[in-house]
């Protein structure tokens, strides 16, 4: 059985997300050590996601450890015909951690079936990106000091993005109060809206991205509106400027907000917010580093050394 | 009733498996895997049923199955009723019942799941029974859900 893969963000405890959070802290004020001194990590990118794969190597160098893999099927013995079991079964003899992206979803919980080595899912199609949230939750614990009885606005596609999802789940520990900001078309889906309900989450949904949502907010967390995403053209040439964020709609915000983005981003933040104090989403991308190598660390039961942290 | 009895032949020993919706029914000779075995097999097919209009009924003589493999058919006929026979007596009658997991039954809907691209079992999970017979499966892998009734057999 191969337990301490992480797959998704539903799969871990309150308890096991503050460790990891705690960890994050750590490596945050250590960033570079020996931890992962002699061991190899394989980045198996079966689809190309070049900032996540960074972040997971960077994560994997700063801890002294040493990485193969390939940044896109391609150049793998998939494009041969090789099935995802025989390539995870194959590399499994080579490393002690396998981070893997695919675009095929539940992917990742498969590869964990195949193999005792430990499996991050680094992102398995829109289904499950678990660092993600996790260096989420790290840029919310570090900028407002708690996770608990915040107030949370997501805005922008709420429906497809797997980003807001996760947080939403991971969040359900803390108390929260979510704006979903979205039009009817990106709504936020029932089976999330069902699950704030059964767990006495509570959220409001608006279709207009007003100055008492913004005003309100400890968070926002961006996403971006696709074109894709639309059935109707005409709908999507409506509602693609409604939900921009510039920077004067941030004037009399509260002095604890901070803006928050996966990124990429494309004009839904204007630049003009880029200099605001409150825009933490480049920020936010270096917290992934930490988090990644909390999650590195924790998923090869390496002890981080405690107390004398000076 | 008694007249449909006799319409196919008594069973000795056996497993008679009654009350099967006609549309489910060749799923379930399917899935139980009837076409490979070599004893007596009588399957009857939009049979009627007081019921449910029309009923498909399978007899299997000198065979009896194990629950597990019998109640695999529950996704596509949950009414379905097993009688094991045993010297022409009814030793045992039962309904089918639905297992919290269904291991390489139902395909699941979503093309980009990556049981629809690899050779490999499918896997659900039972989220949701409610009390008209109703079943939510969501897949193990992609987290997909799907209604019991839409379920696709593999």
């Amino acid at each position: 059985m191969n337990t301490s893969s992480l797959v998704s963000i539903a799969d871990i405890s309150k308890q096991q997300m503050l460790d990891l959070l705690e960890r994050a802290k750590y490596f945050e004020e250590h960033p570079s050590s020996d931890l992962l001194n002699g061991r190899v990590v394989a980045t198996l990118f079966f689809e190309p996601s070049t900032r996540t794969r960074l972040s997971f190597e960077t994560a994997v160098n700063r801890l002294g450890g040493r990485v193969i893999g390939f940044s896109d099927a391609s150049t793998s013995s998939t494009s041969k015909g090789e099935t995802l079991k025989d390539t995870i079964k194959m590399v499994s003899n080579y490393v002690d951690l396998i981070v893997m992206r695919h675009h095929l979803e539940g992917a990742a919980r498969y590869a964990t079936e195949v193999t005792d080595v430990p499996v991050i899912n680094a992102g398995d199609g829109a289904n499950q990106h678990p660092s993600q949230t996790m260096l989420d939750l790290y840029s919310i614990l570090k900028t407002q000091g708690t996770l608990e009885n915040l107030t949370i606005t997501m805005v922008g596609d709420l429906k497809y993005g797997r980003t807001v999802h996760s947080l939403l789940m991971a969040m359900q520990y803390f108390n929260p109060t979510f704006r979903f900001v979205a039009c009817d078309e990106l709504r936020m889906p029932k089976e999330y809206r069902d699950f704030c309900d059964a767990n006495g989450i509570k959220y409001t949904e608006h279709t207009d991205f007003s100055p008492e949502v913004i005003n309100s907010s400890d968070i926002i967390y961006m996403t971006r509106v696709q074109r894709e995403r639309f059935s109707d053209v005409m709908e999507y040439e409506k509602v693609k400027n409604l939900y921009n964020l510039r920077n004067a709609m941030l004037a009399d915000s509260k002095p604890n907000l901070k803006i928050l983005h996966p990124l990429p981003r494309v004009n839904e933040i204007d630049i003009d917010v880029d200099d605001n104090p409150k825009a933490y989403y480049f920020e936010q991308a270096r917290n992934g580093v930490f988090a990644r190598q909390a999650i590195i660390t924790t998923a090869l039961g390496i002890e981080i050394p405690s107390a004398d942290k000076a | 009733m008694e007249k449909k009895e006799l319409a196919v032949a008594a069973l000795r020993n056996g497993t008679v498996i009654d009350h099967i919706p006609s549309a489910a029914l060749f799923d379930a000779v399917r899935i139980l895997g009837l076409e490979n075995l070599d004893t007596n097999v009588t399957i009857g097919y939009n049979l009627e049923s007081k019921k449910l209009g029309r009923k498909g009924i399978i007899k299997v003589a000198d065979t009896e199955f194990s629950e597990d493999i019998l109640n695999r058919i529950a996704i596509i006929a949950p009414t379905a009723v097993v009688n094991t026979i045993r010297n022409f007596e009814v030793a045992s009658k039962r309904r089918v019942q639905l297992p919290d997991v269904l291991s390489g039954i139902v395909r699941c809907a979503n093309p980009k799941c990556i049981t629809n691209n690899e050779p490999m079992h499918t896997r659900f999970i039972v989220t949701e029974r409610t009390d008209d017979g109703d079943v939510t499966l969501r897949c193990h892998y992609c987290n997909h859900a799907v209604k019991g009734k839409k379920a696709q057999i593999v």
